[in-house]
């Protein structure tokens, strides 16, 4: 690879870079005429986006928490189960593995996702103490492993379809299953909405002063 | 190549900006198997694949006949006291539909996990293959290359494999559980799914989309 002159940035040279396939076009520029991309030097609004997904999934991860995912009837005994309360059954029946990979995929990783990317957005306004490759690197893994989190809703699914035994056993999906399933749909879109670009501006500025 | 006429100086056909730091470039295409890194944030811009585009086609083949055998077929069946269930993925994602306020719910994993991995597949399927055949590109292949790489992360078939793994162990105690054959053909579209993504360099696909 090649680079023109000193390495410079799309904006700097007075272009706009698409951010889908990567062609670069004359600033101002309205549609990728490769891809058809709409062209922003900065996706306009990016942080206000950012923080407002954020804002939903959080609110969404609350009632996920506090409502039943999963209900299960069997001869016996019914009973409802929350995403933590589940995890402590199978650990007191010692599926310690599963118990860990739930709470893992339920609560760890949607909390650290919500910190994530609080951080990376607080970090372009008010500097990290990351570097740029670091901070590139954590987003990387937010939007590589957000994805992950659905797995308790599929897992829902699963039993919910299969569990259907008349009066020996049945399982039902509780409401916890759609705002789960919202607040990871929701923190998603909130990671889509970041642009990564916003991360080196400052690096690049910062190394300039 | 020749320069685009509103150029001038810089021939912008030839350039290549990252598009997770905006550093720009001089393209330069290196060998199969090699690839060219972004200086800056060390984002891999372009990694040719000899032949990529007849494996990626079979894999797309792969992943449609795949799914729509797994979705109709059952993956899980199980046991209890003489009463037995068995579970397809259309079923799983059902499960939702009579669920009264999670409905929505039902179509939402129906999407994830069937529509939207046969739909990538079907549109790589039609943008690569007549780049593949030496032909022109298909009307729209643009277009339906973008929506492709934007469905990129709502494609969820391969973390239902996983979750169908755990709710095996979850019901253990409570029932026999059997793998039906289409538990198989998803598995195997985990691998396919990776394979798919790590064979694809969206640079070449782009690059062969301009003639
Ligand atoms: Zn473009
Ligand atoms: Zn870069």
């Amino acid at each position: 690879m090649e680079i023109a002159g000193t390495l410079r940035t799309a904006r700097e040279m007075g272009l706009v870079a698409c951010t889908s396939c990567t062609r670069v076009w004359p600033a101002g520029t309205e549609r990728c005429g490769r891809c058809g991309h709409r062209l922003h030097t900065r996706a306009p609004l990016a942080l206000q986006r950012v923080w407002a997904w954020w804002l939903v999934g959080v609110i969404a991860y609350v009632p996920a928490n506090l409502y039943p995912m999963l209900s299960t009837r069997t001869l016996v005994a019914s009973q409802e189960a929350t995403i933590i309360g589940g995890a402590v059954d199978l650990a007191r029946h010692g599926n310690w593995g599963i118990a860990l990979v739930i709470l893992t995929a339920s609560v760890a990783i949607p909390l650290g996702k919500f910190l994530a990317i609080a951080m990376l957005a607080l970090g372009v306004r008010h500097g990290s103490a990351l570097t740029g490759s670091r901070r590139q690197q954590l987003y990387q893994v937010v939007e590589y492993i957000g994805r992950w989190s659905m797995i308790d809703v599929f897992v829902v699914a699963i039993l919910a379809s299969l569990v259907q035994l008349g009066a020996v056993a049945s399982v039902s999906p509780g409401p916890a299953s759609l705002f789960f399933a919202l607040s990871v749909i929701f923190t998603m879109l909130s990671a889509q909405s970041f642009d990564s670009r916003l991360i080196w501006d400052a690096e690049r500025e910062g190394r300039r002063a | 190549m020749t320069p685009a006429p509103q150029a001038i100086g810089p021939d912008l056909t030839a350039m290549i900006a990252c598009p997770r730091c905006d550093a720009v470039y001089r393209a330069v295409q290196p060998g199969p198997g090699e690839r060219a890194v972004c200086a800056c944030c060390k984002t891999v811009l372009i990694a040719p694949r000899r032949r990529a585009g007849q494996q990626l086609i079979a894999v797309a083949v792969a992943v449609v006949v795949l799914v729509v055998a797994a979705t109709l077929a059952p993956f899980l069946a199980i046991e209890v006291a003489g009463r037995s269930n068995a579970s397809s993925v259309l079923d799983a994602a059902l499960a939702f539909a009579a669920a009264g306020p999670v409905a929505i719910l039902a179509l939402a994993v129906a999407a994830l996990i069937v529509f939207i991995p046969v739909l990538r597949a079907l549109l790589v399927i039609y943008v690569l293959g007549p780049v593949v055949l030496d032909r022109p590109p298909a009307p729209h292949a643009a277009a339906a290359f973008r929506l492709s790489e934007e469905l990129r992360p709502w494609s969820m078939a391969e973390i239902f494999v996983i979750g169908c793994a755990i709710a095996l162990v979850k019901i253990a105690d409570l029932a026999q559980v059997h793998f039906g054959p289409a538990f198989w053909m998803f598995a195997a579209l985990v691998v396919l799914v990776v394979v798919q993504d790590g064979f694809m360099c969206r640079y070449s696909v782009w690059k062969s989309l301009e003639r």
